[in-house]
């Protein structure tokens, strides 16, 4: 019987396997940032361990990182010895790191990609389960806590129990692809498989609405396949691909010849099986907005807030779930998403802060201006995707429109620096989490794409992006 | 690690589905750079209000669950961040065991390596140990809850258990296999970033 790409990705791994125990998996890239990692090198201190191959490790700071200027000191002085801490640690174990003043510093899973240091067929973690982004080049890419961090700084190693195999095929073709992005694919399985639907599960994503998509569209994808409660997520590599990868600066020298044998073997066999299949068709999906307190409360643009009743299906869990998301989010059934208006925008994160969703936010934007009620910023995924767009104009665009245009980092997405929401604010976020607080203690969060946070912004309440001209 | 003792004590109910790591330990503790003391941080935002007023109305405020070493909570538990700081918090706060019906993957094992036992139960079961006020005890060895009115038991896999009751150095495990790593490093094709 054929093989799926997990599967072949996770054999070509195995340095020790016994029957009914975890298997000992290789770690070919190890990416490690400030916030997951102090407690995991002071471990190795006390064991007189060293890091196995610093050669393999790469550390930059993003998740509390200030995105204001970077020339002044940091105010927030646990931050500053958090980052203080991650440098000591480099320099002490040998790690190459990207801190705050080198162009390539960034999200780690925005930079892993952009540097050429993701590749298809290798196995990637990193303490922070967005790990999974790394997933859309065909890599086997997984969060880990930090005593896994420790244990892959030491042996670049992980016992891992093997994982099953979850199939999400996305078929058809969107109407329009400017208003209808990656993000609303997502949002849309999540919605369907539930946010424990890829428990115990790689996700594998196929099928024609998945091919279509860019690069950074993928990485959208894979992205959030934890808040579908995946281990992982994959898809197949392809000629885009090979072409993203190709000069940037990590890129391997014998680049042509790896991608030959990829082409060779990174795919899953026609005749292999999933251990479970969900499909979904694109063909009349329409923008997502999130209305409660996790991904998979969401509905679409032209809807209106569900009723708990929706919900009681049998579960009552569910429906009382249902009632707490409504009441933290200040919200009330039927009440229709496009009558919700918001005080914060935030576009930014790894789920959608790469070149190409400035570049879609910028269209809604141009020549606008941000509704007098909203606070608006853009935070770039890294400082190389800040040069690029620079490079194209788009810090104009969006300043001009009175948005705030920040350096790299985490930022709003989970509030680790000042970048937070009020109590009691309503931002409309390109983050991946809506949970309680997360952007701030008592802040309300909907997720949506970059262009719907956009066009949000000009509005001062959600807009179906849909009917907007994008072309 | 220390290894896992058997516990005997209430249980604290935590009648909640989904709740995510952001929930068990907001983001403004993670830039702690040690692993103790998050124990006052657990559930923040739901034991203090904005001024750090205790919420009389969270579970972990009412007095007779004090010194309870048993979470009792639902569906999905621990979704959400890789943080390992969650289970730092859980097990500094004195819980040892949580009980749920379903775990989220990364918290689930990031719990064996700190020494906290999670159990998964069907949900119908989770429901009556949510409501059982006398105190229940957990044998690891023996894979048994055992409540006043039942013995109820349960799944573990045997590596994980072994790892609990000894209290294993993982890393210490791994360094046995030390050849078959460099032997491993001999033939891969990937290679290094630097």
């Amino acid at each position: 019987m054929g093989k799926t790409l997990f599967e072949k990705i996770w054999e070509s791994h195995i340095v020790v396997e016994k029957q009914n125990e975890p298997a000992l998996i290789y770690i070919d890239r190890h990416l490690v940032h400030e916030v997951t990692s102090p407690q995991a090198f002071d471990g190795l201190r006390m064991n007189n361990r060293k890091v196995r191959r610093p050669d393999l490790t790469i550390a930059t700071m993003d998740h509390n990182v200030p995105t204001s200027d970077r020339t002044l000191p940091i105010l927030d002085q646990t931050s500053a010895v958090q980052i203080k801490t991650l440098e000591n640690n480099c320099k002490d174990f040998g790690i190459k790191l990207f801190d705050i003043n080198s162009p390539n510093q960034g999200i780690v899973h925005v930079i892993g990609p952009q540097l050429g240091i993701t590749l298809p067929g290798s196995t990637i973690v990193c303490g922070d389960s967005h790990t999974s982004t790394h997933g859309a080049f065909g890599a086997l890419a997984l969060g880990i806590g930090t005593s896994e961090v420790e244990h892959v700084l030491a042996s670049q190693t992980l016992w891992l129990e093997k994982p099953k195999t979850f199939e999400v095929r996305v078929e058809g073709k969107r109407k329009n692809p400017h208003a209808v992005t990656a993000k609303d694919i997502i949002l849309s399985i999540i919605k369907n498989i539930g946010t424990a639907g890829g428990t115990g599960t790689v996700i594998e994503y196929r099928g024609e609405g998945i091919t279509d998509l860019s690069m950074d569209q993928r990485m959208t994808i894979c992205n959030m396949s934890i808040e579908g409660g995946a281990r992982a997520g994959l898809i197949a590599p392809d000629q885009k691909t090979f072409d993203y990868l190709r000069d940037r600066e990590y890129t391997p020298k014998n680049y042509e010849s790896l991608v030959d044998s990829w082409k060779e073997n990174l795919k899953t066999d026609s005749d292999a099986t999933f251990d479970k299949t969900f499909t979904l068709n694109i063909n009349e999906i329409a923008p997502q907005v999130s209305w409660g307190t996790n991904p998979g409360m969401t509905c679409d643009v032209d809807e209106s807030i569900p009723s708990p009743d929706d919900f009681s299906n049998g579960d009552d869990n569910q429906k009382r779930g249902a009632e707490k998301a409504l009441e933290y989010m200040a919200l009330e059934s039927g009440t229709m998403i496009e009558d919700i208006k918001i005080d914060r925008v935030f576009i930014g994160s790894c789920t959608n802060a790469r070149l190409e969703d400035l570049i879609e936010a910028s269209k809604i934007v141009q020549g606008q201006k941000v509704a007098s009620s909203v606070s608006a910023m853009v935070v770039p995924g890294s400082q190389m995707v800040k040069k690029q767009a620079e490079e194209m104009g788009l810090d104009k665009i969006f300043i001009d429109a009175n948005f705030e245009w920040r350096e790299a980092g985490c930022s709003m997405c989970l509030g680790m620096n000042p970048d937070i929401l009020s109590p009691g604010e309503r931002c409309a976020s390109t983050s991946n989490r809506n949970f309680e607080g997360r952007q701030g203690n008592g802040g309300r969060t909907h997720l949506v794409s970059p262009v719907m946070a956009a066009a949000a912004a000009i509005n001062g309440h959600f807009v179906d992006v849909r009917k907007l001209d994008l072309n | 690690m220390k290894p896992f003792q058997n516990v005997n004590s209430i249980v604290t109910p935590l009648d909640k589905v989904n709740v995510d790591t952001d929930q068990i330990i907001p983001k403004q503790f993670l830039k702690l750079v040690q692993k103790s003391g998050f124990g006052k941080f657990l559930f923040f935002n739901w034991r203090y209000d904005e001024n750090e007023n205790i919420k009389s109305d969270f579970i972990l405020n009412d007095s007779k669950y004090t010194g309870s070493k048993i979470l009792v909570a639902g569906d999905n538990f621990g979704c959400g961040s890789s943080r390992e700081h969650a289970v730092w918090a859980l097990d500094d706060y004195g819980f040892s065991v949580i009980i749920s019906s379903s775990f989220a993957d990364i918290f689930f094992s990031n719990c064996f390596k700190n020494g906290i036992l999670p159990i998964s139960l069907e949900s119908k079961m989770v429901e009556k140990l949510l409501l059982e006020t006398n105190p229940i005890e957990v044998d690891l060895e023996n894979q048994m809850i055992k409540t006043p009115s039942e013995d109820i038991s349960f799944e573990i896999n045997s590596h994980k258990k072994k790892i609990l009751l000894e209290g294993l150095d993982d890393i210490a495990q791994t360094f046995q296999f030390v050849d078959e790593i460099s032997k491993f490093e001999e033939k891969s094709t990937v290679p290094s970033v630097l």
